[in-house]
């Protein structure tokens, strides 16, 4: 980062970081938006993953300054967001494919 | 005897240690919440259909929405809190802080009627797997806040402004640390809001 | 870097900066091993009477029997909290720490020739969080409910009701948060502060197998974290978490909202508990990778791929959890997928031994105690994972789930495994820690009847399994018919688990007896070539080294032909 310690260089940081607040601040909007669509479930959930998605890679990107972060960060990040996927989606799997014995839920109320 | 590239970066690793360490700690945390998030999809495939629909109508997204935005601009401040102090602008520095400081504890009075307003209404905890899982997870993310405003508050009291005197590059250091961790905060409410309020 | 001229920098300190809470790596590490150490002996007592009890049943146990009710025979609840916590103490509070948090905030900063870890004052704390955890956990046995009785696995619905689980839950807690600084710092360590001229390869297997092993404690552990937040709530607050809906409990239906998940909890606790398990085997491969080396004048045959093994293990170990569950009724895709990753992790284990195996062949072997112990590793090691294999196969594993089988397996991995691992541990770098040399012959002592008692508990406990003999019975198995042909092997198991403690003794008589008047040490008594050698014994007080410390080579340089003696240290040009 010493080549970026140029008051420029911070300036046009700041820059960035106003106009990814802006984003941000429509993004939120149209998250909300989107919540009132008319679409299934797993629409809905796929919609507002990849909103949030997006807020996130501009939150990680630029305001953590992963866009210009050395290797071994992302590598360890990667690595991490790796095991992340599968702590979800394994787990997920293995609870839609059963082997039948599923006892269905019971309303005893 | 000084601990080597607390202030000056390893030439082949590019890093200071607070750095490297802070990711780290940002890495098991997002496992932390991973571990909570693969709990709710698990919960809501094993809720009857349509009932976390239900529960989650109960929650106020006007609110939520507020809180959101509130977060993403304490989230604003604080990158631009340590950026003044890479500009060696310490009262612009307390000033963001301040700002960033301010918008928390306005999260947290959201969250607060929030949760009595559910209190009120007899919705607990215990009332479904929804309602655990949204109290949890609010509940560990509002600790998460917590914790970054005691670290806030230790920067923004003379406590610490020694540190800036004697050594400000060691000082704007610890405050990216912090910025990063809180930025951290800022992303896990960013994919609650949507998973638990619009969905 | 030279000790001489800090002496100024640092005010005097007083004994508790000293020795309490001090920030020093070195002390650091022996509060940790004497902690550790100490809840392993308590631990192996807990099941010394359980043993009693399984070898004969009504009768009173010896010296404590006392404490217990009933003419000083153990209940079931009382037998099922011994067995939940020997399991939880001995993982979390013996193994765990001395691993990593004593082997491995001693020797890392010395072994990559740094003055400290990156984070001193984190260390204290992570310390200090694991003590604090200890003391609570040990509690739960003088609260009113008592201590935790649902097996080191927690599984729900019994865990959301039995007693003694809060406090356990509460103490996890604590010991997961001290487990995450340490290893964030052991990390950072190893990454920022290794010495010039100490590149990846040229670290050596111990250090390699901490970073490893860091990783999986750092990306591991805080899934069960939330687990235990979830169950906790389940407890205290009557969340559902893990509570199906239509249970029933004694006749009635329990009154909290359902549909909950007890899958649940198994997957986030196995997310965790799989990579604990290689938590607990990594350190000791390193040290016996040590200990081989030092010890056959040779280079370890096949570093590198030793290396890539330990990573390669490291991360297939977060893809094999749900062999532990092949009963809970997955369907056969997943069964298929974890039962595949799970053989596949079997290749870098089996690289690594073999390797070991190979480093011997041609070596000028020295069978001092540390040697033994890792020799002795080998075999024990081998049967550990041998009899892992049938365990992995779901199709085996539906008839040896849950019963003694799986415990014979997974204490030959641990303890003649990981345990004998860090006993040639201790031996190896006592004269560096303390500048004073352990006894050889008390040594043999403690290794020779260790080993043989150590076969002596674990083997018939295959026999018994393929019987299928369950698992946590308190009354080991009596009341089942099955079981009637190999019951007789209990009297033969407790008799060596109670010959396995004395055999202990020597060793801790050696500890104590050499701190005040063992043999002086040298700098590099045992003539090895990797960076702790090159420190004092014991190390400077702050700072470690006397000299800087630059690094010219590879980590095992033994035999090589042009060295004045037969080897040639990393550090020395």
């Amino acid at each position: 980062m010493s080549s970026d310690n140029s008051k420029e260089a911070i300036q046009e940081h700041i820059r960035v970081y106003m106009m990814v607040f802006g984003a941000l601040a429509v993004l939120t909007v149209i998250t909300v938006l989107a919540s009132f669509l008319k679409v299934s479930t797993s629409e809905a959930i796929f919609l507002a993953l990849i909103i949030a998605s997006i807020k996130a890679s501009l939150v990680a990107g630029y305001f953590m300054h992963l866009i210009s972060e050395k290797s071994m960060i992302i590598s360890i990040l990667l690595l991490t967001v790796f095991f992340f996927f599968i702590m979800i989606f394994l787990p997920l799997i293995s609870y839609t494919d059963n082997a039948g014995v599923h006892v269905p839920w019971v309303s005893i109320k | 005897m000084e601990i080597p590239y607390s202030i000056e970066e390893r030439e082949d690793t590019g890093l200071i240690n607070s750095k490297l360490g802070i990711w780290i700690f940002l890495a098991s945390e997002v496992m932390l919440f991973g571990g909570l998030f693969s709990a709710y999809i698990f919960l809501r495939l094993a809720a009857p259909p349509g009932d976390f629909e239900y529960w989650a109508s109960k929650l106020s997204v006007p609110m939520a929405t507020v809180n959101t935005m509130v977060l993403i601009s304490s989230s604003v401040s604080m990158v631009m809190a340590w950026a003044s102090l890479k500009l060696k602008d310490f009262s612009k520095f307390k000033m963001y802080m301040g700002i960033t400081l301010l918008c928390s504890a306005l999260f947290m009075v959201i969250k607060y009627f929030e949760y009595t307003s559910k209190f009120s209404h007899d919705i607990f905890p215990s009332s479904s797997t929804f309602m655990a899982i949204y109290f949890t997870l609010t509940g560990l993310h509002g600790i998460h806040i917590l914790g970054g405003v005691v670290v806030m508050l230790y920067f923004y009291l003379p406590f610490s402004h020694q540190l800036w005197h004697d050594q400000p590059e060691h000082f704007t250091n610890r405050v990216e640390a912090l910025g990063l961790y809180w930025h951290f905060v800022d992303l896990v409410w960013i994919f609650l809001f949507p998973v638990l309020y619009l969905l | 870097m030279s000790s001489n001229n800090n002496h100024h920098d640092h005010p005097e300190e007083n004994f508790i900066q000293k020795y309490i809470f001090s920030v020093d790596h070195k002390v650091i590490g022996i509060q940790y091993g004497i902690t550790s150490l100490l809840f392993l002996l308590f631990g192996f007592s807990l099941m010394a009477i359980m043993r009693w009890q399984l070898a004969y049943p009504g009768t009173e146990i010896p010296i404590v029997g006392f404490i217990f009710g009933e003419g000083g025979v153990l209940a079931s609840e009382q037998y099922n909290s011994l067995g939940a916590m020997h399991g939880t103490i001995m993982i979390f509070l013996g193994i765990v720490p001395l691993a990593v948090g004593a082997f491995g905030n001693y020797l890392v900063p010395l072994q990559i020739g740094a003055i400290d870890m990156a984070f001193p004052k984190l260390n204290a704390a992570s310390y200090w969080t694991y003590f604090v955890g200890g003391v609570i956990m040990i509690s739960s046995f003088f609260m009113p409910e008592g201590a935790a009785r649902s097996g080191w696995t927690s599984y729900p619905p019994l865990s959301i009701f039995e007693n003694g689980q809060t406090i356990w839950l509460i103490s996890m807690i604590f010991l997961i948060t001290s487990s995450l600084l340490g290893s964030m710092n052991i990390i950072v360590t190893i990454v920022q502060l290794r010495a010039p001229g100490l590149t990846w390869m040229r670290l050596p297997l111990f250090t390699w197998a901490q970073f490893v092993t860091s990783f999986l404690l750092v990306l591991a552990f805080p899934p069960l974290e939330a687990a235990a937040v979830m169950q906790l709530m389940d407890r205290v607050a009557s969340t559902s978490f893990f509570l199906p809906s239509g249970l029933v409990m004694s006749g009635e239906i329990v009154d909290v909202a359902g549909s909950g998940s007890p899958l649940l909890w198994q997957h986030l606790f196995w997310f965790l508990a799989h990579p604990e398990v290689y938590v607990l085997i990594l350190p000791a491969l390193g040290i016996v990778g040590e200990i081989l080396a030092n010890n056959t004048r040779k280079p370890i045959w096949g570093f590198k791929s030793i290396v890539y093994s330990m990573v390669f293990l490291g991360f297939v170990s977060f893809i094999v959890w749900a062999h532990h569950m092949f009963l809970t009724g997955m369907g056969q895709a997943m069964s298929a997928f974890f039962q595949t990753t799970t053989m596949i992790i079997s290749i870098p284990s089996v690289v690594i031994l073999t390797s070991y195996f190979l480093s011997l062949w041609g070596g000028s072997i020295r069978f001092n105690t540390p040697m033994l112990f890792a020799l002795a590793f080998l075999p024990m090691f081998g049967i550990g994972g041998l009899t892992g294999l049938p365990l992995g196969l779901a199709a085996s594993d539906i008839y040896l789930h849950d019963t003694y089988y799986v415990i014979g397996h997974f204490h030959y991995v641990v303890a003649p495994g990981t345990i004998f691992a860090l006993f040639a541990g201790i031996y190896y770098w006592f004269p560096k820690m303390t500048g004073k040399k352990m006894s050889e012959m008390l040594g043999k002592l403690h290794f020779w009847p260790s080993l043989i008692f150590m076969n002596g508990i674990f083997m018939p406990m295959f026999i018994q399994g393929l019987a299928g003999v369950s698992r946590r019975l308190a009354d080991g198995g009596e009341s089942y018919a099955h079981a009637s042909g190999v019951l007789e092997w209990n009297e033969f198991m407790s008799i060596s688990a109670f010959c396995l403690g004395l055999a202990q003794i020597p060793f801790i008589v050696n500890i104590i007896m050499s701190l005040f008047s063992g043999e002086k040490a040298s700098r590099n008594p045992w003539d090895s070539t990797t960076i702790e050698w090159a420190a004092p014994s014991p190390p400077v007080g702050h700072g470690n080294f006397d000299k800087p410390v630059d690094v010219y080579r590879t980590s095992y340089e033994y035999s090589v032909p042009d060295a004045k003696k037969d080897f040639k240290p990393q550090f020395e040009k």
